[in-house]
């Protein structure tokens, strides 16, 4: 097998394994509940024996731990996660829509933060020590402490409430009227998101800039006397691909838990404030649900990650170290 | 073959556990004072002593009582009664924000030292252990680092119920994967040194190697995680009391007076302002500080040629 496929194959499938261990602990999470699902759906009423022991060997409660765990886990593959215990409606059902609103809400935050990352990185990298490095790296020191909550008030205080009223502070999406006609309700939440995680990556990949730029190939080329536009362009730029996939994907897994918090304060229908309230409301298959979404696409965009960096990094490619 | 008088003179000649003993003690002192030759550092102590001093004095020069109900819901600032107005039921908001600063900074540091200390011996462990218990650690470390942070805290939460041991509990848990990865890329490095080789030659346990030999050349960078993970923490803590899930009415405490006043933010935005501020700056404060010791550290180790 070529090194490079072994390389990706073994990636993969620590991916996979971690997925699934993911899997092991979320579900491993109800069992620990004091009490069972059967008691927590009847509430009261699980007095009734009856109707208790009905329920629990409808819900297979009665099975070995590990069969309850293979149906589960075969339920997550086909789409099953079980009925919500609050509402008593499919939690697939539920989630549909706020999935598609916290999609919608990542990716405006990502297509702002990644290329405003990426172009002040490597502006500030190259241009170490400037005025313009010295401003950008003290503002992004300085954002990239506060915590998501701090920066969101802030912005409501700014433009909602107190100095100006230009946005809605809360985000009251109506979900019979298509994303595209309130995207002013977006505005917000996805500045947010933007502000809290934009600095920490731009701290990131200027210092990944900075060590290729000092790097010996880097080094190599420059008293070979090519030009500098060379030099960048074939031996700088190829191996600075590889931070900026890393960036991105950093991005993503970010803003998958940073939506929880920034959701919850802009009142905004996503998974994130869906969690807290289930949370709040013990809905465990909710909960399950909800965890093994955001891990999952943690996990995947890591994944993908990596797998591109060892495709497009030359370092990589040859020296397969 | 042996007799005793050549264990001694052996002893003599390895003498494993000092030979380098100035540079391994001095190794964090070092980074201390080098970072606060920083104004950066300087400015980050500053802050976060201040912040601290208010929270500690703070009890006792409020005006009120903080479950004193002193006005009418919501009321503006009406100086020199009460310079930062009412809260949602009526109390004083400057005596709540004086109250309130105690336990994010306590519960914080908690679930810092909480974190370095499972981080560290785990990064120590996989760094000196390697194979498959360093595999095997690393790979669980994994599917911790798949949650993020706030939603690891919030799965058990939503189990146990919010309880604050558990809410500090499970921020440390949270910041243990990324502490142990930090410490064990540093345990690897100090590993190979000589004095490492010379005290396993020496037949010294294992575990004394880690924590007598291992430990103390790894400080610094332990020093800047702690830096780190503290403002992470009071993040995380602020966030969990203000998604409503950490400290509980009717506590004085930051987190909470955000979410509990966010409503009339509105008519009456400084309970709301004032504690968010102060979160943020404690946040800047403790970062400046992280930064500082990086530096330091980075420093250091391009000028020794160590790291």
């Amino acid at each position: 097998m070529p090194p490079l496929l072994k390389l990706i194959l073994i990636r993969i499938g620590l991916g996979l394994l971690t997925l699934f261990l993911v899997s092991i602990v979320v579900f491993a999470a109800t069992q620990a509940l004091p009490g069972d699902t059967a008691r927590a759906i009847l509430g009261k009423e699980a007095a009734d024996k009856a109707r208790y022991e009905a329920l629990r060997e409808q819900l297979g409660l009665d099975e070995p731990m590990t069969t309850q765990y293979l149906s589960w886990l075969g339920g997550v593959v086909t789409g099953d996660l079980g009925n919500s215990l609050v509402q008593d409606k499919p939690v697939t059902e539920l989630l549909s829509r706020r999935v598609q609103n916290t999609f919608v809400l990542v990716l405006i935050a990502a297509l702002v933060s990644v290329p405003v990352s990426l172009f002040l990185g490597s502006l500030t990298a190259l241009r170490r020590d400037s005025k313009f490095d010295v401003t950008v790296t003290v503002g992004s020191l300085s954002l990239a402490a506060l915590p998501e909550f701090v920066i969101g008030i802030l912005l409501i205080l700014l433009f909602a409430t107190q100095v100006f009223t230009w946005l809605p502070a809360v985000s009251r999406i109506d979900p019979t009227v298509p994303i595209y006609e309130q995207l002013e309700l977006f505005i917000l939440p996805a500045l947010t998101l933007t502000l809290a995680v934009a600095p920490y990556i731009t701290r990131i990949l200027r210092a990944s800039t900075i060590e290729v730029l000092e790097s010996e190939y880097v080094m190599m080329a420059r008293l070979k006397g090519l030009p500098d536009r060379l030099v960048l362009n074939r031996h700088a730029v190829p191996n600075a691909l590889a931070p900026a996939i890393q960036v991105t994907a950093l991005n993503l897994a970010w803003l998958a838990g940073g939506v929880v918090v920034v959701e919850y304060l802009f009142n905004f229908p996503g998974i994130g404030s869906l969690l807290v309230d289930s949370v709040a409301n013990r809905d465990m298959p909710m909960v399950q649900a909800i965890c093994l979404i955001i891990a999952a696409v943690y996990v995947l965009a890591n994944l993908s990650a990596d797998i591109l960096t060892i495709l497009v990094s030359p370092r990589l490619r040859t020296g397969l170290r | 073959m042996s007799t005793p008088e050549i264990i001694i003179n052996d002893s003599e000649l390895v003498e494993p556990p000092v030979i380098n003993p100035g540079r391994r003690r001095s190794e964090w002192l070092m980074t201390l004072s080098e970072a606060w030759r920083m104004g950066r550092t300087r400015i980050g102590v500053g802050i976060f002593g201040a912040i601290v001093l208010l929270a500690v004095v703070g009890p006792w020069v409020a005006p009120y009582s903080p479950t004193e109900f002193v006005a009418p819901p919501f009321s503006p600032p009406d100086i020199p009664k009460m310079w930062l107005g009412s809260d949602y039921i009526g109390h004083d908001v400057l005596t709540r924000v004086l109250y309130g600063g105690r336990t994010v900074i306590l519960l914080s540091l908690a679930a810092t030292v909480i974190g370095l200390a499972m981080g560290v011996t785990l990064g120590l462990i996989t760094g000196y252990a390697r194979r498959w218990i360093d595999e095997t650690v690393m790979r669980i470390l994994d599917v911790v680092l798949a949650f993020p942070q706030i939603v690891l805290t919030l799965l058990f939460v939503s189990i146990l119920g919010p309880k604050l041991w558990l809410i500090v509990l499970m921020v440390g848990i949270s910041h243990a994967p990324r502490i142990a990865r930090v410490t064990r890329a540093a345990t690897l490095e100090v590993a190979q040194r000589d004095f490492v080789h010379a005290a396993e030659a020496f037949g010294i346990a294992r575990w004394k190697i880690l924590f007598n030999e291992i430990l103390p050349s790894i400080t610094s960078p332990v020093l800047v995680e702690f830096g780190l993970r503290l403002t992470y923490s009071i993040g995380l803590i602020a966030a969990l009391s203000f998604l409503g899930f950490g400290m509980q009415p009717p506590a004085a405490d930051w987190g909470l007076m955000i979410n509990e006043n966010r409503i009339g933010i509105i008519i009456q935005p400084w309970p709301v302002f004032v504690p968010v501020l102060l979160i943020g700056i404690l946040t800047i404060g403790t970062n400046l500080i992280a930064d500082g010791l990086g530096r330091a550290l980075v420093g250091i180790e391009r000028d020794t040629g160590v790291g």
